[in-house]
């Protein structure tokens, strides 16, 4: 794909790799397509240090494009899954999940639709997401961003929101943070006095309204509103070294 | 020294219905699945299966011969949920025990070291906690007085697992670049069983990897079997990768009953060495 003009998955990618921005030398767990496209972005680019794996065992010492397959000479180090859990309750860990639900508090369930006990449809389960999110940061991408998934209050807490994180003792909680949600319209975060989810920008083309419709709780909007930042020239061409074939441009609707 | 050399169906002549029984591997890697089948074979019952599960999980579920899952996920990796699993918790045909990647391991490191628990931060303000009300929290005894989730040990009656290479009396080499946990299924098990792609003698084991890759000692096990390809369908690397195309084919069969019984008739109620010799060609 040649350069051009920055599409709605260049946006999203760039919200992705902002949300990484000063984490240093950190394990940057990235799940799904354009989530390991922004996370490759921010490595090639403004964060250098990240540490990142080959979805595998193999820590990579450069970002390489999405399906290629590394050399020797990629390698710097080894992380099967023994170390991932060392290094996740060691916190040095910022982790990036999908949430098939997520409500105004920033608890997620990928576990299950219905109740637990008797599950509608059964997901994925709670895989990793309780021991992430109580034990370093975590942020969330949701490629379709609609009330189903926005909803006021999610069937099975597998990712833990702030209310619940409140509603442990600070020495437990203390290492609870969910810095930001990545939608195909707008990035949010928690950064209000009682952590309820903030809009903070809309991608351009984007009508708040539609966001305000297609979430299924009240979003705190601030009076002035961002539109995020589209790709540099720079930026879009990494991007597209990072992603030869286009994949996330399949994930993404606009 | 020991020859602990048997038959896959040597190996589960003592697995008797209402078992715990442990399976090494990871999703689809590297799985026990020449124990599997040899598990099928005996139609032994009212299995509880704990797992970081893939296609073990999902073919004792189809057979019903599991009826109860103690895991962290189950999943074919390429196909993120395991589709028998998957069609097992929505008929509601098992019993579940959910717990959090993480506490999964805890569990096992704690029935290593023959402890009743292990404390951790994982499951702390999430629903797994509330599905899972026999989960405990205890709370340090010194200064901080944190609260933590006691993850009780994961006690096996008998692990199976698969590795690339192993001699006769039970020293096991994984040639992956991922160990997983099998040591740690082996030593939270009563007995523990292990096949390999291949047996050799000790001294070409010792030559034939890292030392590090000698990830099984004879101790964990009191059986071992020559199985080359015993954990097909799922990888085995650097032996063979995963065979995707018939793992479309095994998942295809949760949704058509009679897909199912034709593959369980192909595939399942047949000596090892036939299932081999229809998957080879």
């Amino acid at each position: 794909m040649s350069v051009r003009e920055a599409t709605r998955a260049d946006i999203c990618a760039l919200a992705i790799a902002e949300c990484f921005r000063n984490d240093g030398e950190i394990l940057v767990s990235a799940m799904g397509t354009t989530p390991s496209l922004g996370a490759r972005l921010a490595k090639a680019t403004f964060e250098p240090n990240l540490l990142m794996t080959d979805g595998y065992n193999l820590l990579l010492r450069r970002a390489l494009p999405l399906g290629a397959t590394p050399t020797d000479d990629d390698i710097e180090g080894w992380m099967p899954f023994g170390s991932v859990f060392d290094t996740l309750w060691w916190g040095r860990r910022h982790v990036m999940m999908g949430a098939s639900q997520i409500d105004q508090l920033g608890n997620q369930n990928i576990a299950c639709i219905g109740p637990w006990q008797h599950p509608k449809a059964q997901l994925l389960g709670v895989r990793g997401a309780p021991g992430n999110t109580i034990n370093h940061t975590t942020s969330y991408w949701v490629p379709n961003h609609d009330a189903r998934v926005f909803v006021p209050s999610v069937d099975m807490v597998s990712g833990v929101g702030y209310d619940r994180a409140a509603s442990l003792d600070d020495s437990s909680s203390r290492f609870h943070e969910i810095r930001r949600v990545v939608t195909n319209l707008g990035v949010f975060d928690f950064n209000t006095p009682d952590h309820r989810m903030r809009l903070v920008s809309v991608h351009p083309g984007v009508e708040v309204d539609r966001v305000l419709a297609s979430t299924g709780f009240e979003l705190v909007v601030p009076d002035r509103l961002d539109t995020t930042p589209v790709p540099t020239p720079d930026q879009l061409s990494a991007l597209r070294e990072l992603d030869p074939q286009g994949r996330a441009q399949k994930e993404v609707a606009a | 020294m020991i020859d602990k050399r048997m038959t896959a169906d040597e190996a589960v002549a003592d697995v008797t219905d209402g078992m715990t029984i442990g399976f090494g591997g990871w999703g689809s890697r590297r799985k026990p699945m020449a124990f599997v089948r040899a598990l099928v074979r005996k139609g032994v019952q009212d299995l509880t299966v704990v797992s970081y599960g893939g296609p073990d999980v999902g073919i004792l579920c189809a057979t019903g011969q599991a009826n109860k899952v103690i895991y962290g996920f189950v999943s074919l990796d390429s196909i993120p949920l395991e589709p028998h699993f998957r069609k097992a918790r929505q008929n509601g045909t098992i019993e579940a025990v959910e717990l959090d990647e993480g506490m999964f391991l805890l569990g096992l490191r704690a029935a290593t070291q023959r402890l009743p628990f292990l404390p951790t931060r994982a499951g702390l303000g999430s629903d797994v906690l509330k599905i899972n009300p026999h989960l405990k929290k205890v709370k340090s005894p010194y200064d901080d007085g944190e609260e933590l989730v006691a993850v009780p040990a994961l006690e096996l009656d008998v692990a199976f697992v698969h590795m690339n290479r192993a001699d006769a009396s039970g020293n096991g080499q994984a040639l992956g670049r991922d160990p997983y946990f099998d040591n740690l299924f082996c030593m939270s098990a009563r007995q523990a069983y292990m096949s390999c792609e291949e047996l050799v003698s000790t001294a070409e084991l010792t030559r034939g990897g890292p030392l590090q890759s000698l990830l099984i000692n004879r101790m964990m096990v009191r059986g071992v079997v020559e199985a080359p390809g015993g954990a097909h369908f799922t990888e085995c690397p650097p032996n063979y990768p995963r065979d995707e195309k018939f793992q479309r084919k095994y998942a295809a069969t949760a949704k058509d009953d009679d897909a199912w019984k034709a593959f369980r008739a192909s595939y399942l109620d047949v000596t090892e060495a036939e299932y081999q010799k229809s998957v080879a060609s």
